[in-house]
C-alpha cells in the first residue's frame, strides 16, 4: 500500500518545520546534496519551506570522483533550473594519494573520499549546519539519531551522550567548537519517499529507472560501467542488462539490480514488493555490523 | 482507508526492560506486520551475539532494535530508537523505544514528550516493579494520552486469568492517582505471539483486543478549536511580498481572522494563507504556512500569533514542572534560556516547591534537581512570553531549559499555570529619569563591577576610586560585597545558587543607582561567568564596565586580610573561591587590573572609565 496523502503532508510539515527553523537558526547553514532521491525530496522540502521566497543557503556535493556520470550531469541541472547555489568539494589529498575504489577496502576508500572530503568542506567554508537527507529506518544507528544532531570538535557523533530533543521544541544552539547536522526527513521510510515522489511528481536521476546498461558480475552483484576506469578482468566483456539502481553512489561501490520498471508507477510498484533494505545493494556497509555507527562517529553523514 | 478524524501518524512509547521482554514484543509487531525488510530478519536469524541462547534458525528480535554498539554489548537499551511501521488501516506508527533503567528516565521523557500511546511492559513472572510505577508516573506527567499494560510472559503461566488479574487489580489505584483517563490492560505472550497482533484462543476470558487493535482502535481525543496559535519561525519577504512563517500548533487559521501578536498584542487582520502549493483559506493544526497580515505590523521570529478573541496573556512567572536532564543540578536564581517553539528567553527558576518521588507520586522538600529528578518549581523570564498550560495544549505549553554556557538542553517544562500576566506590572515611565538625573549631576551613570579573589584587592581599589570620585564632585557609592552580606544578604550562604542570588542583588541594587544617576563601584568576588554575564544584561549597552582585579592565588592567601584562607586550609571554609570552590575568569572584561601594582595606576586607569 502507497504512503497515504495524509501520512506523506504530515511528515512533510514537520520537515518544512525543521528546515525553517534551521534557516533561522543558523549563521551559514548549507544543504548536503547527494542527488539522490533522498536529496530530490529534501530539495522540494526546501523550496516549500521558503516559497515565495528564494532558498537562503547554498548545496553542497562532495564529488569523489567516481559518481555515476548521470549523475552529475542531473546535479547541474537541478541547481540551474531551481537557481540554487551549488558548492562543489572533492578531497585533492585523497586524489594526490590514488585512493581509489579499487586501491584500498570500501571503507577505507569511503573514509577519505566521502567523510575527510566533508570534513573538509564544512570546515573550509566555516558551515555550521548542514542538513542532510537520512532517514532513520535506512539503518540501526541512524534509527537512534536526533533530528538536530550535535557534533562535537572536529565533527565527532557521540551516541551515548546525544542532546535531549522534546516534543518539537528545537534546541538549535551550538558553540563555536561545534556544528549541527540536520536530518528533517528522519522519519520517512523509503516508501514514503517514493510516493511522495510520485504525488508531486519530482524529478529524479533517470538511474532509478530500468534501461539497458553495460554491467559485469561482482559476486552476486551487478556493477554499471560508467567509464574506463573500472579495470575488468582478463578478456571481459560488459553485458547489457536491463537495470536500475535502489540508491546511487559511486558506481564501482553501488549494484544496480534487474528491472523491467520504467516508469514512476512500476518503480514504486517494485519499491513495495521487494521486501530488502535498500542498503543491500550499497557495497560499503556491509563489513562489519556496527560500520554505520564507527563511521557516522568520525563525521559521516 | 483512514476516517478524517483520526491522526495519519500515531507515535507510540514503549517503556520496559529487555528483561521485560521488550525487544521481543517490539520485534515481533514488527516482523508480524511485515515491517522488517527481509535481509535484516534473516540476519536476526543467522547472527548470534555471545551467550545468546536462541536456538539456531529463530529471530533473535532483540538484534532488531538495539542499535549502538554499547547497547549490544551490555544487552540494554541506552537511548531512544525510532521505528515507523504501517497500521492495517494504512496509517502509520511511529514506535519510540525508551531504556526502562532509572539513570535514562531523561531519555523516557524524550520519547514521551511525543507519544500519543503509551505502551507498559509488565513481566508476569516477577510482578508489578518500582520502574512499573515510574513508567505511569512519567506517562501521566508528560501528557501521553493512552496507556495500555502489557501483561507479558503470560506463557510461564499457562495464561493463568488469576495472575493477569491480581497485577490489573494491583496497577489500577495508581493508574487512577495519576489521572490517566484512558488505559486497559492486555494478556500477553511476546514469546509466543499470543495478544500481539492476533487474539489468542488461549486468553478466551479477555474481552479486549489484542495490542495492535488496541492501537489501532485509539482516537484522539478532540481538541478545543477555538483556541488558535502559530509560532513565527521567520519572516519571508519576497518581491512585493512579506510574511509570517511558521506551523499552526493548535486550532484553525481563517483567511479574513482577526489576530493578535504576542507578547506586543498588536492586532492585524489575516489577508492570505500563502503555501508552494497555492494559496489557500484556512490552515488547520499541524499545517506549515506563511501567513500574511492586513496591516503590515511588526512582528519577529519569536512571536507568537493567535486568534484576536482568545489568546494567551503574555506572563513572566509561572509554575511548571520541570524534568532535569542536564548532568550538574540545578542551580536556582541561576540565569538560563527558555526555549518554546522559536521563541527564546532568559529564566531564572526562583523556587522548587518540591521534587516527586517518580517511583510513588511523592513529594519531597528540596533545594535542587539532580540529573532525572522531577520537581514543581516557579520560573521567571527576563521579558514576558506567552505559554498556555501543557494540559490544554503539549506545544504551546512545554519548554526547554538551556544551560548558557554549554547551551545544552539541560531542563524539560511543563506550564502548570502562569504566576502573573506581564500586564500586572506594566513599568511607569515617569519623566525625571536616569537621563536628565546623570544630567543634572553632570556625569554618566554607570557601574564599575570589580570582579576577583578574596584578598585580590578589590575592596581597597574601590576605596582609592571612591575618593579620587569624591574629589572631583562625582556622586558616587561603593558596593562592597563583605558590607552587603551583613544586611542585604545576610540569609545568603555561598554555596553556587547563594552566589548566584547574592549577584542578582547586587546587580539589581546597581542597576537602582545607576538609574538615580551615580557611578556604582562593585567589589564583588562574583566567580561565575553565567552570573556576570547576566547581571550584564540588565544594563543598558555602555553602562557595565567588568574589571577583573588579577592578583595570582598565593599573593592572595598570603595577603589573607580577612583570615579566610587560613580557615580554608583548616578545612572550617569549605566553598573558599580559588580553593574549593572554581574562579571563572572573565573572558570579555573592559579592563584588566594587575592587582600587586602600584595603586595610583589602577586608579587612573579607572577613571579613564568613568569620565
Amino acid at each position: 500500500m502507497r504512503s497515504s496523502p495524509e501520512i506523506l503532508e504530515s511528515l512533510e510539515n514537520e520537515s518544512i518545520e525543521i528546515i525553517r527553523e534551521t534557516a533561522a537558526s543558523f549563521r551559514n547553514p548549507v544543504f548536503l546534496y547527494s542527488i539522490g532521491k533522498d536529496s530530490s525530496v529534501v530539495l522540494h522540502l526546501i523550496r516549500k519551506a521558503f516559497f515565495p521566497a528564494q532558498v537562503p543557503f547554498p548545496m553542497l556535493h562532495i564529488d569523489t570522483t567516481w559518481k555515476f556520470r548521470e549523475m552529475i550531469e542531473f546535479r547541474d541541472q537541478m541547481a540551474d533550473k531551481y537557481q540554487i547555489k551549488l558548492m562543489t568539494h572533492t578531497n585533492q589529498d585523497g586524489v594526490r594519494d590514488g585512493v581509489t575504489p579499487f586501491s584500498t577496502t570500501a571503507s577505507e576508500y569511503t573514509r577519505v573520499m566521502k567523510t575527510v572530503a566533508l570534513r573538509q568542506a564544512l570546515d573550509s567554508y566555516g558551515f555550521d549546519a548542514a542538513i542532510g537527507g537520512s532517514r532513520r529506518d535506512e539503518e540501526k544507528s541512524r534509527a537512534k539519531e536526533r533530528l538536530f544532531s550535535v557534533r562535537e570538535a572536529g565533527h565527532r557523533w557521540d551516541p551515548r551522550a546525544q542532546r535531549p530533543e522534546l516534543w518539537r521544541t528545537y534546541n538549535p544552539r551550538i558553540r563555536p567548537d561545534q556544528s549541527m547536522r540536520v536530518f528533517p526527513i528522519s522519519d520517512w521510510t523509503e516508501l514514503d519517499i517514493w510516493s511522495y515522489i510520485q504525488l508531486h511528481n519530482i524529478p529524479v536521476n533517470p538511474l532509478y529507472f530500468a534501461k539497458e546498461r553495460p554491467v559485469v558480475k561482482r559476486g552476486e552483484q551487478l556493477i554499471m560501467i560508467d567509464d574506463d576506469r573500472y579495470p575488468l578482468i582478463n578478456n571481459e566483456k560488459p553485458e547489457m542488462k536491463k537495470i536500475r539502481f535502489r540508491t546511487l553512489g559511486c558506481y564501482p561501490l553501488t549494484a544496480g539490480v534487474e528491472s523491467d520498471a520504467i516508469t514512476l508507477e512500476q518503480v514504486v510498484a517494485e519499491v513495495m514488493a521487494v521486501k530488502l533494505s535498500e542498503r543491500a545493494t550499497r557495497l560499503i556497509d556491509g563489513d562489519k555490523e556496527d560500520s554505520m555507527e564507527k563511521k557516522k562517529k568520525e563525521g559521516y553523514f | 482507508m483512514s476516517s478524517p478524524s483520526s491522526k495519519p501518524i500515531v507515535r507510540l512509547l514503549t517503556c520496559g526492560s529487555v528483561d521485560d521482554g521488550k525487544s521481543t514484543l517490539i520485534g515481533r509487531l514488527l516482523v508480524e506486520t511485515d515491517s522488517v525488510p527481509h535481509d535484516t530478519v534473516s540476519s536476526a536469524r543467522s547472527t548470534r551475539r555471545a551467550g545468546s541462547i536462541i536456538p539456531a534458525g529463530e529471530i533473535d528480535f532483540s538484534l532488531l532494535t538495539d542499535g549502538l554498539e554499547a547497547e549490544r554489548e551490555q544487552g540494554i537499551t541506552i537511548d531512544v530508537a525510532y521505528r515507523s511501521m504501517s497500521l492495517l488501516d494504512g496509517r502509520r506508527l511511529i514506535i519510540a523505544d525508551a531504556p526502562g533503567h532509572e539513570q535514562y528516565t531523561r531519555n523516557m521523557a524524550v520519547a514521551a514528550s511525543r507519544a500519543d500511546i503509551a505502551l507498559v511492559l509488565v513481566d508476569a513472572t516477577r510482578g508489578v516493579r518500582v520502574q512499573t510505577l515510574r513508567h505511569l508516573t512519567i506517562c501521566a506527567l508528560m501528557g501521553v494520552e493512552k496507556v495500555i499494560v502489557v501483561i507479558n510472559k503470560l506463557d510461564a503461566s499457562n495464561f493463568d486469568q488469576k495472575i493477569y488479574d491480581d497485577l490489573a487489580q494491583e496497577l489500577t489505584p495508581a493508574i487512577k492517582r495519576l489521572a490517566i483517563e484512558d488505559s486497559c490492560f492486555i494478556p500477553v505472550s511476546a514469546l509466543e505471539g499470543d495478544n500481539v497482533v492476533y487474539k489468542t484462543p488461549k486468553t478466551a476470558w479477555h474481552l479486549g483486543g489484542s495490542l495492535l487493535e488496541e492501537i489501532q482502535n485509539w482516537r484522539e481525543k478532540p481538541r478545543n478549536n477555538e483556541h488558535k496559535r502559530m509560532g513565527v519561525q521567520l519572516i519571508s519577504r519576497a518581491e512585493n511580498f512579506r510574511g509570517l512563517s511558521g506551523t499552526v500548533s493548535q486550532g484553525e487559521f481563517k483567511v479574513g481572522d482577526e489576530v493578535v501578536i504576542l507578547p506586543s498584542a498588536k492586532k492585524a487582520k489575516i489577508s492570505r494563507l500563502a503555501t508552494f502549493d497555492g494559496d489557500i483559506k484556512s490552515a488547520p493544526s499541524g499545517k506549515a504556512i506563511t501567513m500574511v497580515l492586513t496591516p503590515e505590523v511588526d512582528a519577529t521570529r519569536g512571536d507568537f500569533i493567535e486568534g484576536a478573541d482568545n489568546f494567551t496573556a503574555p506572563a513572566d512567572r509561572f509554575s511548571a514542572n520541570l524534568v532535569w536532564l542536564g548532568e550538574q543540578e540545578l542551580i536556582h536564581s541561576r540565569s538560563y534560556y527558555l526555549i518554546n517553539g522559536s521563541s527564546m528567553v532568559a529564566a531564572t527558576i526562583t523556587t522548587i516547591r518540591h521534587r516527586i518521588d517518580i517511583n510513588n507520586g511523592e513529594h519531597e522538600s528540596t533545594r535542587t534537581l539532580a540529573m532525572n529528578e522531577i520537581g514543581l518549581v516557579e520560573i521567571a523570564t527576563d521579558s514576558p512570553i506567552a505559554l498556555t498550560k501543557y494540559s490544554e495544549n503539549r506545544i504551546s505549553g512545554n519548554f526547554v531549559i538551556v544551560d548558557r554556557v554549554t547551551l545544552n538542553t539541560i531542563g524539560a517544562g511543563m506550564v502548570v499555570h502562569a504566576l502573573r500576566r506581564a500586564s500586572n506590572i506594566t513599568k511607569h515611565d515617569y519623566e525625571i529619569n536616569k537621563a536628565t538625573r546623570s544630567q543634572q549631576k553632570g556625569q554618566r551613570a554607570k557601574v564599575i563591577w570589580m570582579t576577583g579573589l578574596s584578598g585580590s584587592g578589590k575592596s581597597t581599589i574601590a576605596d582609592a576610586l571612591e575618593k579620587e570620585l569624591f574629589a572631583k564632585g562625582i556622586h558616587s557609592y561603593v558596593l562592597d560585597g563583605d558590607n552587603l552580606r551583613l544586611g542585604l544578604n545576610k540569609d545568603l550562604g555561598f554555596t553556587k545558587e547563594d552566589r548566584a542570588e547574592n549577584v542578582r542583588r547586587v546587580a539589581e541594587v546597581s542597576k537602582l543607582m545607576v538609574d538615580a544617576g551615580l557611578v556604582v563601584i562593585v567589589a564583588l568576588v562574583s566567580p561565575f561567568k553565567v552570573d556576570r554575564d547576566h547581571a550584564r544584561e540588565i544594563f543598558d549597552s555602555g553602562e557595565f564596565i567588568e574589571v577583573w582585579v588579577k592578583t595570582p592565588a598565593e599573593i592572595c592567601a598570603q595577603r589573607d586580610p580577612k583570615g579566610l584562607y587560613k580557615k580554608a586550609r583548616e578545612g572550617n571554609l569549605p566553598n573558599l573561591t580559588g580553593v574549593g570552590q572554581d574562579y571563572e575568569a572573565p573572558t570579555s572584561a573592559e579592563l584588566i587590573l594587575d592587582g600587586t601594582t602600584d595603586i595610583s595606576l589602577n586608579v587612573e586607569k579607572l577613571m579613564k572609565e568613568v569620565l
